[in-house]
């Protein structure tokens, strides 16, 4: 019984196909494709409008140099919604509960506007490990743990993700075994247990939102410091 | 007199059922055939039922029930 839960999160094989490439590769399916038209249909309208409001938000921080990396936020934005937002639907496989392609998708782009950062201005990237108007003694202290910090930030970035939305599922699973459990022997108590279980769902469609929203607003913040 | 057509080049409602085993064998079954496959097939679909001047919520609500089967059928023995 214990072990049944977490069978969701097992990656799904079909005769030893690993099925998680379909589930990457399906949001792409729902996306706008590019048509020759002024005026196109209008889920490619709705879409495309989410789009530039997406960029513009995170692009207006950024200066000049940053906006070479509109492209691949956007898209990383855009890939981590749709996959979250599929994840609820029943039986769906959700790619991102995976901690491997989470850690594959913030370690590599941290490591980009560090490197950033290092190559084109080396003395003020650096100069962020130490705050303003620390006192002089705590100075070695406080380099260390700065920079502790910022070796931190991959994997705090993929674990949030992972943990977040892992956990939802795990709720979700969980309330509604409840509510069928209870539904033969306390009906009234099996009630609220479907109340809790709408708030929760809501809920996770607010986290899946909001979580794609950290990932990348976080990493452009990193970017902003390293441009 | 229609002129011959090669046996590759026939569409599906054409091929006499003789002919059916054959056929299935010339086909494309690489993943980059697979996958232009789809693309097709989405292609069809998507200009039928999303890409229209007045189109609804049922075009895509049909791709995601769809989705939603196919991972019923993927997970079936894990439930």
């Amino acid at each position: 019984m214990n072990l049944t839960f977490f069978d969701q999160f097992s990656s799904p094989s079909l005769m030893g196909i690993p099925l998680i490439l379909i589930s990457m590769t399906f949001p792409a399916l729902l996306l706008p494709s590019p048509d020759n038209r002024w005026i196109t249909n209008r889920t490619s309208t709705i879409q495309l409008s989410m789009i530039n409001l997406i960029t513009k938000q995170l692009m207006t921080p950024l200066n000049k140099k940053g906006h070479k990396w509109a492209l691949i936020l956007t898209s990383l934005m855009i890939f981590l919604l749709l996959i979250n937002l599929l994840g609820l639907l029943p039986y769906t496989f959700t790619p991102t509960t995976q901690l491997s392609m989470n850690l594959a998708l913030a370690f590599p782009l941290w490591l980009a506007t560090l490197l950033t950062g290092l190559r084109n201005q080396p003395s003020a990237s650096l100069s962020h490990l130490l705050p303003e108007g620390t006192p002089t003694l705590l100075i070695p202290a406080l380099i260390m743990i700065e920079t502790t910090s910022l070796l931190m930030r991959p994997l705090a970035l993929g674990v949030r993700l992972t943990a977040n939305l892992t956990a939802g599922h795990l709720l979700i699973q969980l309330v509604s075994t409840a509510t069928i459990a209870l539904f033969s022997t306390m009906p009234a108590v099996s009630l609220l247990t479907l109340l809790i279980l709408l708030l929760l769902t809501i809920l996770e469609v607010a986290v899946a939102m909001i979580q794609a929203y950290v990932f990348v607003l976080l990493l452009s913040l990193y970017l902003q410091e390293n441009i | 007199l229609p002129a011959a057509v090669l046996l590759k080049d026939t569409k599906l409602m054409d091929v006499k059922l003789g002919q059916l085993g054959s056929w299935l064998a010339m086909r494309d079954f690489t993943p980059s055939g697979i996958l232009g496959a789809v693309r097709r097939g989405y292609d069809r679909y998507y200009n039928k039922y999303i890409n229209v001047r007045k189109g609804g919520i049922g075009g895509v609500s049909m791709v995601l029930a769809g989705y939603i089967v196919l991972s019923y059928m993927w997970s079936y023995s894990h439930i």
